[in-house]
């Protein structure tokens, strides 16, 4: 059963230039995959917090340390993403906005929302004087 | 004769068989969390996760609490069925591939069940 066949984005790179239409495509499923597993920590976040005000400090402190906030950061922004380009594809669903101007426009919006919403959840993250 | 209804007779035979469930799921759980998660995000951003007792307090209302627990429902089903696609059109064969499927049900099954007792603890501790 185990071929060696080409996998679904085999074709990007040697055979043609990617587009944003397909990068946007793959970055949906990256960031899908990231969210999943990074859904866990949500989970450790909530035991901690129930445990008690020891156990939640040392959660606090564990998030507020460099490699912390990078990875809040960045699953900030696969949120964002994610919660974005989902809009555009329950629109799609309604079989509505799929002719190429239309989907280069929603594709534009998309990445610009992601990055100013990242932008001021971090704003208010830091603001908030907890920055973690 | 055949007393059978045509659409029991057609019932699950099409290609999609009950494909259908899966791709509705993977919605409704979207169309929850896309509704919510703003509203999660801002509560978590804003008490910068630095103030327990805020944290805590805002578990002892019931709506938010219920919230919670729907937000973490939809999040664990969506995730589950999200990756079940992934690990479908990336591995094939028999041995990994349903290794990582039990692992992703065994999983985010936990998950969820962890989560909601962690949120009615918070309901029932603040």
């Amino acid at each position: 059963m185990s071929q060696k066949r080409p996998m679904s984005p085999f074709m990007i790179g040697p055979y043609y230039r990617p587009q944003i239409t397909s990068m946007m495509s793959i970055l949906h499923r990256a960031t899908g995959v990231i969210l999943a597993l990074g859904s866990l920590a949500l989970v450790w976040v909530l035991v901690s917090l129930s445990m008690g005000e020891t156990a939640f400090a040392a959660t606090r402190s564990c998030l507020a340390s460099p490699y912390g906030k990078l990875a809040l950061a960045g699953f900030a922004f696969c949120l964002m993403y994610h919660l974005f380009n989902g809009i555009r594809h329950l629109f799609w669903d309604t079989g509505r906005g799929f002719d190429i101007p239309a989907v280069y426009r929603s594709g534009y919006a998309v990445i610009v929302l992601s990055l100013l919403s990242t932008a001021i959840i971090w704003w208010l993250a830091t603001s908030s004087g907890g920055a973690a | 004769m055949n007393y059978r209804d045509p659409l029991a007779t057609a019932r699950g035979l099409g290609s999609a068989k009950s494909g259908f469930g899966h791709w509705w799921a993977q919605r409704v759980s979207a169309l929850i969390l896309a509704l919510l998660t703003p509203f999660v995000v801002y509560c978590l951003a804003r008490s910068g996760l630095s103030d327990y007792t805020m944290l805590i307090a805002q578990f002892a209302n019931p709506l938010w609490s219920g919230a919670s627990v729907l937000y973490v429902l939809a999040l664990f089903w969506h995730a589950r069925l999200g990756l079940q696609v992934v690990v479908e059109d990336y591995f094939h064969g028999r041995g990994l591939e349903t290794a990582l499927q039990l692992a992703i049900k065994i999983v985010f099954s936990f998950a969820a069940v962890v989560a909601v007792t962690a949120i009615a603890r918070l309901a029932l501790i603040s």
